[in-house]
């Protein structure tokens, strides 16, 4: 089939291309967009290191068509920085070696973003089962368990400093 | 510049925040598929779908034709390139693109090269290839029998499916020993295989520039200056064209040693058609045809006096190497490491027997974090010691006590010729036990007994051999497993070091570079690492088998110290004194006796740039090429408590306390951060991990549903622990970790199956252990 | 990972749907959570010359009770895992929802395509038969019920016809106290069920007035335990009656052997997790 024009926000900015229906959204998002953090691990939809949130829900962008993210709004690992701040989680992974080769990273610290703003408080049981789509080969999770925690507390902190808006 | 609050005296054992992270976790890695080159192609390549067959016949006309396909590779035209076939590392050769037969499922029959990949992808279904089967042979026992399939008869004088027959140890002092025995314990167990499946597949960027000649190949490379000089020899180019850039690599463990015949067409493609061809594995390629790990056949028997003194240990082994001797092992030691298999026990007899065959399946071997065949070993030990301590009513970690290597006896000749260096194996499995709980575990095993539940709990003792290694016995297809550092300071005192070694996740940006912090007292970050770029790093033999630290690391202090020397004789000048009456604090030089008469590195940069002595060389750097002396031996003692589900055969660990003494840990953090990793590694060996066949040599496991890994919701959370036995011969007592927790822990947590069962006379259950072969133990326990 | 071409339709209505579906709807597939559709797609195990993606149609994600649960085509597993409409009154489908695959697939993949997608592994197959689901299925000139027993055909096999849509799950509504809960043995997070079992009662009185059970993957497709459900109708939970239900569960298994278990193995996880699951049900609040 021809091609189709896709229009989506993507980190904020809108982005539009002619993509092929059957172009993977993984796929656009790489090889289009240039934006590279995103990472692909299986053929199965096993591992999840493509994920991205789309309106703020984390899936498998190697999964999903390229097109069926029309109109819609894509975060990406490159999104997660915002106004020149890291986000407390990208902080938190560094602090608490939640990473060695980096290849799972991008997609854990979008789906356990998700987590915080559903859950600003979890605990252990929570993240290990909200991370349960998304594999590491080379941490044994229990740093990045520990990444998330560490960057739950530093938003509580900010909440707290803030004060009620 | 900020004022240094803090006096810093040693930049070992401390945490140091990776450098590396920002990059990744800002998504800016720089992996081999994040590279774009221009007018870049893509590969896609076809595989068999059959285990053992002849190619009656290829047809790519069909797929040549569409639009989009710049070329299509078959065997016949790597085969007029002399380049069909190329050597393993372990001197066997393997098929490039498959010629005259197919010998895998899975194995490399054609490739496309075309503008995208998903039409690359498209023309696959387009090739018609025609084969003819053959009786396929996947097991090797039945691929030694009489009669069995000729798998290599491609090679001349390959008249069965024999590989190698190897020996370690002595039989006739093992047989006496035997004679003597009051007990003979015996374990008859597969380590199945596996594989390393790091997340990212395999990969390669080949861009062999018309005009220049000069072939720039991007590689998931963990030994890239190995590979240049292999590919020098299998593709005629000259080696001073190759430049072998591996720049981020997600994970390693041992798959992205092996050249890969996806490599070798890319490049022969980019070379003919003069454009970037750039080949992305995928996941079903990267299971079904890269180096695996394992496969092992091991049959162990151990000998002992009724108060349960070791006497000797038998062991015979085959391994299945699948279809081609490919696996990256140093020549002299035709089963790696393997003969380290009298662990840590002070054994006066050992014979090993080991013998290699074909099999149609991917070949490998040599993976996984297994320092050559460590891991098979040391789980066999363990696993006998644990069937003798049944045996003979004893308490595992008494007889693990009374036999180990006791700290006095090191330097440890053993009865199979490794020197282990030092070590305290007491003091680790005391730690373990008391951190543990072991004796109320042991008490609440029992009341857990008399109420039908199944609690077990399982020790491993491990010692490891790392390090490769010293010249006199280790090399890889000829090539010495030395290794190097380059180390350059600036005039404004910052530093460039420049390795051997290749980091796929390990921190060596930043352990490294305390290294060099801790020689010269140039802060960390300071320092760039730098690795993988083949123009422009010292030759080394790369990352696998837990060597980086003792090799490359060793050079590295090595390095530092002459320029320290250097920057001794520079600082003399500068303050108008004799060398002999400067003294060194980390960080300066100062005169003795007049600490205010001083000058720190940076200064001494400078002037090496500005004011160095007449008659000396300017600049401050060096380059070290190190022998290691000897390898090292890290160990360690676990302990696992799980507890099995009667009615399904489920089991979970409740309790995982490990004591790792790897020596000086340069980064405690990263050295955890190791440990965790393997014991994952572990658990999921001992409990999902497996690569089977059917008897047609159809792949089971070649995806991520059918190859297991595990999440983080069943990997169980980890207790660790550390001792500190420096090793005597590297310059700053580093040992290695790496693979350890890899090594040490799968028999640990088998044994805690089978102690769970153990009182229903369950002895082994091969891995890996699934719910449905833990209840099958539980229904044919005799004592069920 | 690279899927072959395929023309791409987009409706924003039903009826677009249904009219589609009449045109093309012997070489076209309904798009909606995708995860089994797609990943079937990349490996090339399905080609479909066309891709209807529904995901764009408003007023189908709906989830009431009005006259019956009715659980719209557009409702994703991560809904189901989140409602308190479920924990509180459809114990077995609060048990089952966080089991489906992992919570990133869950976020996309959908009851009602799942049902539609047939596979003898999938859970909610089984969660229907032992709720006597009923799936709506509509044409561009008809609608019909089908119950879930009637829908499953074989393995990714169902009777829905190529020209209709699936646009609601239709539970009925507990006429007592009920319980249930979805047992499932997994090697791990994301894999496909070893052994399934739905287990769904309503009581009156002391005694059981329905009984569902739905076993998963021991069979050719999800398999509806009948004559362990009408050993329970009417009668009292006692540890007799538990034992007799689990046995015949067990034996109308068809199971085979694999790399998950054996035929024997997986027979035996029936039975124990119909005697688990009848006896957490034992005493009905």
């Amino acid at each position: 089939m021809a091609k189709q024009n896709l229009t989506a926000t993507v980190n904020g900015s809108p982005r539009t291309s002619d993509v092929e229906p059957r172009k993977l959204l993984v796929h656009w998002i790489r090889d289009e967009l240039g934006l590279t953090g995103t990472h692909i691990g299986c053929d199965t939809t096993s591992c999840g290191a493509c994920t991205v949130l789309i309106d703020g829900l984390p899936i498998k962008s190697c999964t999903m068509f390229a097109i069926q993210a029309q109109g819609r709004a894509v975060t990406t690992v490159e999104g997660l920085k915002q106004d020149g701040k890291l986000h407390a989680l990208q902080e938190g992974f560094k602090e608490e070696h939640g990473l060695q080769c980096g290849f799972c990273t991008p997609g854990m610290m979008l789906t356990a973003s998700a987590l915080l703003e559903d859950n600003p408080s979890p605990n252990e049981e929570e993240i290990r089962w909200a991370l349960s789509g998304n594999l590491c080969r080379c941490t044994g999770y229990q740093n990045i368990v520990k990444a998330v925690k560490w960057a739950a507390k530093k938003r509580e902190s900010e909440r707290v400093d803030a004060g009620p808006q | 510049m900020a004022v240094e609050e803090e006096r810093i005296d040693s930049w070992l054992g401390k945490s140091v925040k990776r450098a590396e992270d920002d990059r990744f976790i800002a998504g800016r890695g720089n992996y081999v598929d994040d590279v774009r080159l221009p007018n870049m192609l893509h590969m896609s390549i076809l595989r068999s779908p059959v285990a053992h067959a002849v190619i009656t016949s290829i047809d790519t006309s069909e797929a040549a034709a569409l639009p989009g396909v710049v070329a299509v590779v078959t065997g016949e035209l790597m085969a007029q390139h002399n380049l069909a076939w190329m050597p393993t590392l372990s001197g066997d050769t393997q098929a490039v693109l498959a010629t005259d037969k197919v010998r895998f499922q899975g194995q490399e029959v054609a490739a496309v090269v075309a503008e995208d990949p998903y039409t690359a992808h498209d023309a696959l279904e387009l090739i018609d290839v025609v084969y003819e089967s053959l009786p396929v042979v996947v097991d090797p026992h039945a691929s030694l029998e009489e009669g069995a399939p000729l798998i290599r008869d491609d090679k001349e004088d390959q008249e069965d499916n024999r590989i190698y027959h190897w020996e370690a140890g002595d039989k006739e002092p093992t047989e006496r020993a035997f004679e003597k025995a009051d007990v003979i314990v015996s374990l008859d167990t597969h380590y199945p295989r596996s594989h390393p499946s790091p997340l990212e597949c395999c990969a390669c960027i080949a861009d062999v520039n018309p005009a220049t000649g000069k072939a720039t190949i991007y590689m998931t490379s963990q030994a890239p200056h190995a590979i240049r000089t292999v590919f020098a020899l299998v593709t005629g180019l000259p080696e001073q064209n190759i430049q072998i850039i591996s720049p981020d690599i997600g994970g390693g463990f041992g798959n992205k040693v092996p050249v890969y015949p996806g490599y070798v067409v890319a490049t022969a493609a980019s070379l003919l058609i003069g454009r970037p061809v750039k080949w992305i594995e995928d996941r079903t390629g990267n299971l079904i045809s890269t180096g695996f790990a394992r496969d092992f056949h091991m049959k162990g028997e151990l000998a002992l006096t009724k108060s349960g003194k070791m006497l000797g240990l038998r062991v015979n082994m085959l391994s299945d190497q699948g279809y081609a001797y490919a696996d990256a092992q140093p020549s002299k030691f035709k089963a790696g490491l393997f003969h380290i298999v009298t662990g840590s026990y002070d054994l006066g007899a050992a014979h090993v027997v080991a013998e290699g065959a074909y099999t149609n399946k991917a070949p490998g071997g040599v993976a996984y974090r297994c320092s050559f065949r460590v891991t098979e070993a040391s789980y066999l030990i363990e696993r006998l010691v644990n069937s003798a301590a049944y045996e003979l009513e004893m308490d595992p970690a008494e007889l693990r006590r009374q036999n180990f290597i006791k700290k006095e006896q090191f330097p440890y000749t053993s009865v199979t010729g490794f020197v282990y260096d030092s070590g305290d194996y007491h003091q680790a499995l005391d730690l373990a036990l008391e951190k543990s709980g072991y004796t109320s575990l042991r008490q609440e095993q029992e009341r857990a007994r008399s109420e039908g539940k199944l609690l077990g709990i399982g020790l491993a003792s491990f010692t490891e051999v790392v390090g490769a290694g010293p010249s006199r016995d280790f090399d890889i297809l000829g090539i010495k497993m030395f290794d190097s550092a380059e180390l350059r300071v600036h005039p404004t005192g910052k530093a460039i070091l420049k390795l051997g070694v290749k980091s796929q996740g390990q921190g060596h940006e930043t352990t490294f570079a305390q290294i060099v912090a801790n020689e010269l007292g140039i802060p960390p970050q300071d320092i760039v690492v730098h690795e993988g770029d083949t123009d422009n790093t010292p030759y080394g033999l790369g990352t696998y088998a837990s060597r980086s630290t003792p090799t490359g690391g060793a050079a590295t202090a090595v390095v530092a110290r002459k320029l320290r020397d250097k920057a001794r004789a520079i600082a003399a000048h500068t303050l108008e004194v004799a060398p002999e009456d400067l003294e060194w604090e980390l960080g300066r030089f100062f005169v003795k006796g007049a600490p205010d008469k001083s000058t720190t590195i940076q200064e001494i940069a400078f002037a090496a740039y500005t004011n160095h002595p007449l008659g000396m060389e300017a600049g401050l750097e060096g380059v070290h090429y190190y022998d290691p002396p000897n390898m090292t031996y890290p160990f360690g003692s676990y302990v696992v408590a799980v507890e099995v589900d009667p009615d399904t055969g489920e089991w979970m660990v409740r309790t995982m306390v490990a004591v790792d003494d790897c020596g000086v840990r340069i980064n405690p953090m990263i050295v955890e951060g190791q440990i965790m990793g393997g014991l994952t590694e572990g658990f999921a060996t001992s409990m999902m991990q497996q690569i089977s066949f059917d008897d047609d040599g159809n792949c089971l496991g070649s995806n991520f549903m059918d190859y297991l890994i595990p999440t983080s919701w069943e990997t169980p959370k980890f207790e660790l622990f550390e001792t500190t036995t420096p090793s005597p011969h590297h310059p700053i007592g580093c040992k290695g970790v790496g693979e350890s927790a890899t090594v040490g822990s799968p028999a640990a947590y088998v044994n805690a199956v089978i102690d769970a069962l153990a009182h229903l006379g369950v002895r082994n259950i091969d891995m890996p252990l699934t719910s449905a072969k833990v209840w099958e133990a539980i229904q044919t326990a005799p004592g069920s | 990972m690279f899927p072959s071409s395929f023309d791409y339709f987009a409706p924003t209505s039903v009826d677009e749907v249904l009219s589609l579906l009449a045109e093309h709807g012997e070489d076209a597939k309904v798009l909606a959570g995708g995860q089994s559709l797609i990943s079937l797609m990349k490996l090339r195990f399905a080609s479909p010359a066309r891709i209807l993606d529904i995901n764009r149609i408003e007023g189908l994600d709906y989830m009431e009770e009005n006259g019956s649960l009715r659980i719209g085509a557009l409702v994703r597993n991560r809904t189901m895992e989140r409602s308190e409409l479920l924990s509180s009154r459809y114990p077995t489908m609060a048990a089952a929802a966080p089991l489906i695959s992992d919570p990133l697939v869950r976020n996309l993949g959908t009851v009602v395509g799942s049902l539609c997608h047939a596979d003898p592994q999938g859970d909610w197959g089984s969660v229907m038969l032992a709720l006597n689901g009923e799936l709506v299925a509509r044409s561009a000139n008809s609608e019909r019920t089908i119950p879930v027993a009637e829908l499953i055909e074989g393995p990714f096999t169902t009777t829905l016809k190529p020209d209709e849509l699936a646009t609601e799950i239709r539970v009925p509504v507990a006429d007592g106290p009920s319980h249930g809960t979805y047992l499932k043995l997994e090697r791990k997070v994301g894999d496909f069920a070893t052994v399934g079992v739905a287990v769904h009662l309503t009581f009156e009185a002391e005694r059981v007035k329905r009984a569902g059970i739905g076993l998963t993957a021991v069979g050719p497709s999800n398999i509806k335990a009948e004559a362990a459900e009408r050993v329970l109708e009417g009668q009292a939970l006692d540890d007799d009656v538990i034992k007799e239900a689990a046995r015949l569960a067990a034996e109308q298994a068809e199971p085979h052997d694999d790399i998950r278990g054996s035929a024997s193995y997986k027979r035996e996880i029936v039975r124990v997790f119909v005697t688990r699951a009848l006896r957490a049900a034992h005493h009905p609040v």
